[in-house]
């Protein structure tokens, strides 16, 4: 199969499609890249043309974030907003043995389909050396700049989940969200990114500063699961917002979490299979930068003491072992259930674990890990929700109501 | 205290408890509701006033009430709640308690924080679908309960879908099964489905409350419970009130106050209040389309012609369904001389004989030049009436499509039961779809219906052409569309809607849940046929639902064997051998049903004798018992030389000490290796055995993911069995990466092969066992020799690392040998197909593929069939292609080399089995069909599962023989 390329050129003259995940931290991204030179368009198409689009053109039975990955990109093809001379898709490849990996390929598959192959090129943003002719290369400050903009995001998402289910006058967070934003992109424009310190104090007080009711608490319900499924709003019917209207308080840890285990494993694969010689040592030394950025934020929460700071990463690494091997590594790997494991840990029982229907790894580290979890923590309440475009949303909303049912019923069944 | 009412309002039933002064019980009812949820209620609203002191509490609970309590702002109290309290209250002993509704199907486990799980939308395992299996047994659900106390043997049921279960139980029935076996049978059908999708994993262990209304009136299904959770009577709680319990709950819970006549006040309102359905788009908006629609398929009409005195060559068609039988006879011009459609009613060599007599005693002088038949019983026809010859289905209703239609490229065919549908590439049969695990689209239920509202069935399809505002009942299990109906009715909704709504509900549910089809896959020239496009109603919902027209033959029905006349008339050109009017008098047959003996399979075997001594078996999987003049030699299996040479290869010296290894995934590929390994180091490995029904039953409790691969899920089996043996630990490593092909960008294993063991070990009881689980590459030794080393010693079984470097030598040397030897035998094989002239299918799948009860000896199939079959792993390496996917697993680089192999040759053809469930298999199956079409090939997957579905698998494999022969003669 022919495909058209993506060459450095292309920086000046083409216009880059990125499908929607994170609402709040591709906004960032966004302003970052333009500063390096590109133009970046976040998509927003949504509802069931982005999904029939999908089933036209992936097979039926590959992962739902494929099919709506892929939908969304060719629905904005078609939608004529873009000269499609002059477009380029972005889609990431992780390169581990899930088949996530394939996404590009499919992705090529179905610009076949339309005859756009060798007309619209494709971009795999990867660190795993695959597709070495459409790779874009990352410069040092460009990656520095991202890495910023992840955390501030994750900081962001981290304190709406804390403010929104509280607020009095709705739409009021997402509002001082918005103005946040502005100010960080102004930020990333002057260079004062870096001072994240002074950032995060700024970031509390203005989510303070939203007129919330904190008399009665809320239940915290924790969302892990597949990576796309657990933040796309896309993917899944826009959870965080219904967890919210139904009266609970959502617990979502950040993504940098997934970029950390992505550098564990690299450790881990030198441990057990002397992979990444080389590297390895390198890696461990980015891992702790990181884990050391992400406490900043942390510190910031615990000293200033309205909210509940995120969990500290080298926690999360350890409270997942004793349950499954750090060797599981493929999709979200062991991850996912040291999330469980710590959500639990921290006084979050209810915990919806959202994941594609048939994710393979899913089988082993959600659904399959779930007894064990129960057996050392009795007081659990785990659901796992299945999404696929044939599921109807009332479906996974029933699941989730009866999941939030008990979770209601665990928290007042002592009066009985 | 006050007195307190609780309600239970079901999906069938209507329960209520009142609680007096002393929270003594003092009144409690079980009634049908017959869908007039309102009516009911305050009539015993009403009722009750002579039990139950004013003023009282009241609340409501149940899947039936919730928009009841919404309209009428009554306290709703969740089910689970309801019960949960219930329990706390009288039973604070109860671990985990099933309960078994009209529609639904619960379990709540106590224990820790309280979880419960409930069937989705799939009718299967709930009491609609005993209540439905009883009927079909003729039976009252007392005499199936008495029954299946007495019963001897179980037969394996699908309880995931009661048509299937009837598919499953119509052969039983047919080869006088007893009673008392079925009723147990089905008993147990539903427990295995409670098991297996409602508890998925958490075992049910401790005290059992069962409640509601099958599991309290019938005590058999209690015996199955017990049997198969091996729980003794002291564990099991069956309370009086099992059948209110939640009612109880709700009692227990209400707290609001009421006087009788607010309540009355309140639900007569609601009572007289119309309700709003959702509705859609009439059938027809006017009567100028309806006469379009008329005119148009009346051009699709079929020529008839008088049979009385014609004297021209004759050619029958016989389609032989599974419920009807077809026939069809031609004259030279494809003109219809004459034709029937009958119902088996049991016998269908009856209905047979009783048409061909007509047709002789019609036209004494006719003569039949050709006669073919086709369909399910193809071979028992054949072989009663000396037919000229069979032809595969597909092939039959092609060919018939092509008169209507020469462009014809999309085919779709509902039967009563079946569903089965193809398109057509360049002039060749192509992906062939079939139902297979849900038969909600199909035509019996729409007459199952009509019957039930006291209709005929084409008196009700007719009216729902005049549908005004057609209700949207939406695309659940059909069984469930009772309620939806009933409730229709009481809203007083016409006849009209409703036979319109249920045609519209069909057609959805055949395009959507078993095709799945996406809009641009449907072809652009579509015929339709079936009994059940016979329905007006139904073709044009269908007609409205894929936004275009279709071409509807006026013998939709009789497609099949329209065909298959047509094929005789192609295909025969000398007097037919049927039978003579006179022979035909004097027919006669008789039929046995027998358990063969020949493998622990114990297929069911039916022998027919016929009036001239000759015989027919059928039923049979495999050819070993049957002695057949036909075929004297036995084809190539390379599926069977390497069951055999893996037999070999277990075979070490003989060693006390003794490691256990399940015989499943990736160790189908590894057993060499591992063998010998470990013989080096002075053990034997003792392999659990090939996987067996009982063996998969042993470990479905444990299984945590219903929708894994049923590869994965048959593990649990086989570590089960390994427990039971004498071995000094239990070895099943994890293994991201495969061995190192150098075919793709990397080596993986699939996630569920490389951490299988990580969920075994999360889900299965292992304490009693030394359960070795290291994760292991074969890319960098003195890693592999350190994990091996560190996890042994940690159960107490030393290694030195020098002796494992030496095993891991030797077997490797073993494991390539082995593969060599496999090459070997697929050399042999294509030069034995070649020297005889077989064409050779290269059967794909995975390592494990190889365990009989996974591949459902498709093998076999492929043989009996006249093909020489090899499989993938046995193809010689071939040079690196490339291929647009991510080739990064070792199993799948396979899977496209061997594709390649089969466009480099050409006396091969590729069949790809899938595993439902496997997430990869959506990419490689693409993939490969790429390949194939680029080297101008045909691709053929066969989808397999727990459920025996051969059927479906025959069906496509000789539609590949027939469209490999066509090409050919091309």
């Amino acid at each position: 199969m022919e495909y058209a390329r993506f060459t450095k050129d292309m920086k000046e003259t083409h216009t880059v499609l990125v499908p929607s995940m994170l609402p709040i931290h591709f906004k960032l991204l966004k302003q970052i890249f333009k500063k390096s030179g590109f133009n970046i368009v976040v998509l927003e198409n949504t509802g069931d043309v982005v999904r029939e689009e999908g089933l036209a053109h992936v097979h039926n039975d590959t992962c739902y974030p494929a099919l709506l990955v892929i939908g969304q990109m060719m629905d904005a093809l078609k939608s004529g907003k873009y000269d499609l001379d002059h477009t380029v898709l972005a889609i990431t490849q992780t390169g581990g043995g899930c088949r996530a990996s394939n996404y590009l390929a499919l992705l090529r598959k179905a610009l076949e389909m339309e005859g756009w192959n060798e007309r619209i090129p494709c971009l795999s943003v990867n660190f795993s050396g695959l597709e070495k002719d459409s790779e874009f290369e990352l410069t040092l400050p460009m990656l520095i700049r991202l890495l910023y903009g992840f955390l501030y995001g994750d900081a962001l998402m981290w304190l709406k989940n804390q403010v929104k289910p509280y607020e009095i006058n709705k739409g009021d967070t997402d509002k001082a969200i918005d103005d946040f934003v502005d100010r960080l992109i102004q930020d990333f424009e002057s260079g004062r990114y870096r001072n994240s310190k002074r950032i995060y104090r700024d970031m509390i007080e203005a989510m303070k500063a939203v007129p919330q009711d904190r008399t009665q608490k809320k239940i915290r319900v924790g969302v892990v699961g597949e990576i796309y499924m657990k933040y796309s709003p896309l993917g899944n019917s826009n959870l965080e917002d219904y967890l919210i209207d139904e009266g609970f308080e959502p617990v979502l840890s950040g993504v940098i979490d997934f970029g950390l285990y992505c550098l564990e494993n690299s450790i881990i694969d030198y441990n057990y299979y002397h992979m990444h010689e080389k590297s390895h040592t390198w890696i461990a030394i980015g891992k702790d930068i990181i884990i050391r950025m992400q406490r900043t934020f942390i510190n910031a929460v615990k000293n200033e003491g309205t909210f509940i700071p995120p969990d500290d990463f080298s926690e999360v690494i350890a409270n997942g072992k004793g349950f499954i091997n750090p060797g599981v590594k493929m999709g979200e790997g062991w991850l996912l259930t040291s999330e469980v494991v710590t959500l639990i840990k921290t006084g979050v029982n209810n915990i919806i674990s959202a994941q594609p229907f048939g994710c393979l790894p899913n089988h082993i580290v959600a659904k399959g890990m779930v007894h064990k979890i129960k057996g050392e923590f009795p007081d659990a309440n785990i659901v796992a929700i299945d999404y696929d475009p044939s599921a109807s949303k009332v479906n996974q909303e029933n699941r989730i109501r009866l999941m939030l049912a008990n979770a209601k019923l665990n928290s007042t069944l002592g009066d009985i | 205290m006050k007195y307190r009412i609780g309600f239970d309002i079901g999906s069938t039933t209507i329960k209520a408890v009142v609680l007096d002064e002393n929270n003594q019980i003092c009144y409690k009812s079980y009634e049908r509701h017959k869908a007039q949820v309102r009516q009911k209620t305050l009539e015993k609203i009403q009722e009750l006033k002579d039990f139950c002191k004013e003023p009282f509490t009241f609340a409501i609970s149940g899947s039936g009430a919730l928009g009841l309590c919404e309209q009428a702002d009554l306290p709703f109290i969740q089910e689970v709640f309801a019960s949960a309290r219930a329990c706390r209250k009288y039973y604070p002993e109860a671990d985990v308690a099933i309960e078994l509704g009209g529609e639904d199907a619960k379990i709540l486990f106590f224990r820790g924080s309280i979880e419960q799980r409930m069937n989705s939308t799939c009718a299967g395992g709930t009491g609609a679908f005993i209540d439905q299996m009883a009927s079909l047994l003729d039976m009252s659900l007392e005499q199936m309960n008495e029954a299946s106390l007495r019963y001897n043997r179980l037969y394996p049921i699908a309880s995931r879908c009661g048509v299937f279960a009837k598919s499953d139980i119509q052969p039983l029935v047919n080869q006088g099964v007893d009673k008392t076996d079925l009723s147990a049978s089905i008993f147990q059908a539903v427990v295995d489905q409670t098991i297996t999708s409602l508890a998925q994993g958490r075992k049910i262990e401790g005290n059992l409350l069962f409640l509601g209304g099958p599991l309290y009136f019938l005590s058999g299904l209690r015996e199955r419970f017990k049997e198969t959770l091996h729980i003794t009577d002291e564990h099991i709680i069956c309370p009086e009130t099992a059948i209110n319990f939640v009612a109880l709950g709700a009692a227990l819970c209400a707290e609001e106050e009421y006087t009788y006549e607010q309540l009355e006040k309140m639900l007569n309102d609601l009572v007289h209040a119309p309700i709003k359905l959702e509705e859609s788009r009439p059938l027809f908006i006017d009567e100028e389309e309806f006469n379009e629609f008329v005119t148009r398929h009346k051009s699709h009409d079929a020529k008839y012609c008088e049979l009385k005195g014609y004297e021209g060559k004759a050619y029958l068609g016989i389609d032989s369904g599974s419920t009807t039988t077809k026939l069809v006879l031609l004259n030279e011009k494809n003109e219809i001389l004459y034709d029937s459609y009958t119902s088996n009613k049991g016998n269908p060599l009856d209905v047979v004989l009783q048409e061909l007599i007509t047709i002789y005693e019609t036209n004494p002088e006719i003569q039949i030049y050709g006669s073919y038949a086709t369909g399910y019983g193809e071979e028992l026809m054949r072989h009663a009436f000396h037919l000229d010859g069979g032809i595969v289905e597909t092939m039959a209703h092609f060919t018939a499509a092509k008169t209507f239609n020469p462009d014809v490229d999309y085919i779709l065919d509902i039967g009563g039961q079946d569903i089965k549908c193809f398109k057509i590439r360049d002039g060749n049969i192509d992906d062939i779809v079939l139902n297979e695990a849900c038969s909600s689209g199909c035509g019996s239920f729409i007459e199952t219906f009509a019957k039930s509202l006291g209709y005929d069935a084409i008196e009700f399809a007719k009216i729902g052409l005049n549908a005004k505002h057609p209700v949207d009942l939406g695309t659940r299990c059909t069984v469930f569309m009772n309620s939806g109906v009933k409730q229709a009715q009481k809203n007083g909704m016409s006849m009209e809607d409703i036979s319109a709504g249920l045609c519209k509900s069909v057609v959805k549910n055949a395009l959507y849940k078993v095709i799945r089809a996406k809009n641009n896959d449907i072809g652009k020239n579509i015929v339709v046929q079936g009994g059940t496009f016979q329905n007006d109603s139904v073709l044009r919902s269908f007609e409205l639902e894929l936004g275009r027209n279709v071409i509807r033959p006026s013998i939709a029905h009789l497609m099949g064997a329209y065909g298959a006349a047509l094929y005789a008339k192609d295909l025969h050109h000398s007097k037919s051998s049927i039978l003579t009017y006179e022979e035909c008098k004097n027919f006669t047959h008789t039929s046995k049903a027998i358990a063969c003996q020949g493998c622990n399979n114990h297929c069911s075997l039916t022998i027919n004798t016929f009036s001239d001594g000759s015989r027919l078996v059928s039923g049979n999987k495999c050819d070993k018992m049957i002695q057949s003049k036909t075929k004297a030699i036995e084809l190539p299996d390379l599926y069977k030389v390497k069951t055999e040479m893996l037999e070999q290869a277990k075979k070490t010296g003989c060693h006390d000490k003794k490691i256990g290894m399940p015989l499943v995934l990736n160790n189908y590929d590894l057993l060499p290796f591992w063998t010998k390994f470990f013989d080096y180091l002075g053990y034997e490995v003792v392999w659990s055995t090939p996987s067996t029904k009982e063996m998969y039953h042993d470990g479905q409790q444990s299984i945590p993911s219903d929708t894994a691969c049923f590869p994965a899920k048959v593990v649990h089996g086989h570590i089960e069995q390994l427990m039971k043996y004498d071995v000094d630990a239990i070895f099943y490593p994890c293994m991201t990466y495969n061995v190192n092909e150098h075919q793709g960008v990397n080596h993986y294993n699939c996630p569920l092969v490389a951490y299988y063991p990580e969920t075994i070990s999360g889900n299965m009881d292992l304490d009693k066992v030394k359960f070795v689980y290291p994760f292991l590459s074969f890319d960098h030794i003195p890693t592999f020799i350190r994990a091996m080393v560190l996890h042994f010693d940690r159960v107490g079984i030393h290694f030195k690392e020098r002796d494992m470097m030496k095993a891991l030598e030797v077997a490797k040397k073993e494991y390539e040998a082995f593969h060599e030897r496999l090459v070997e035998e697929h050399r042999k094989a294509v030069a034995f197909a070649r020297e005889n002239n077989y064409p050779i299918v290269v059967l794909c799948g995975r390592p494990y593929h190889l365990d009989p009860l996974i591949n459902h000896q498709m093998n076999q199939l492929l043989t009996q069939l006249g093909f020489v079959v090899v499989s993938e792993e046995s193809v010689p390496r071939q040079k690196e292609h490339k291929v647009n996917v991510l080739n990064q697993w070792t199993y799948h680089a396979r899977l496209y080399q061997a594709a390649h192999y089969v466009c480099d040759n050409k006396d091969m053809n590729l069949v790809q089995l899938v595993s439902f469930g496997c997430g990869i298999d959506a990419i490689t199956s693409d993939e490969v069909r790429d390949i194939l079409r680029a080297g101008n090939k045909f691709y053929t997957q066969i989808k397999i599962d727990e459920i025996d579905n051969l059927g479906a698998a025959r069906i496509r494999l000789r539609s590949l023989k027939e469209a490999i022969a066509q090409k050919e003669g091309e």
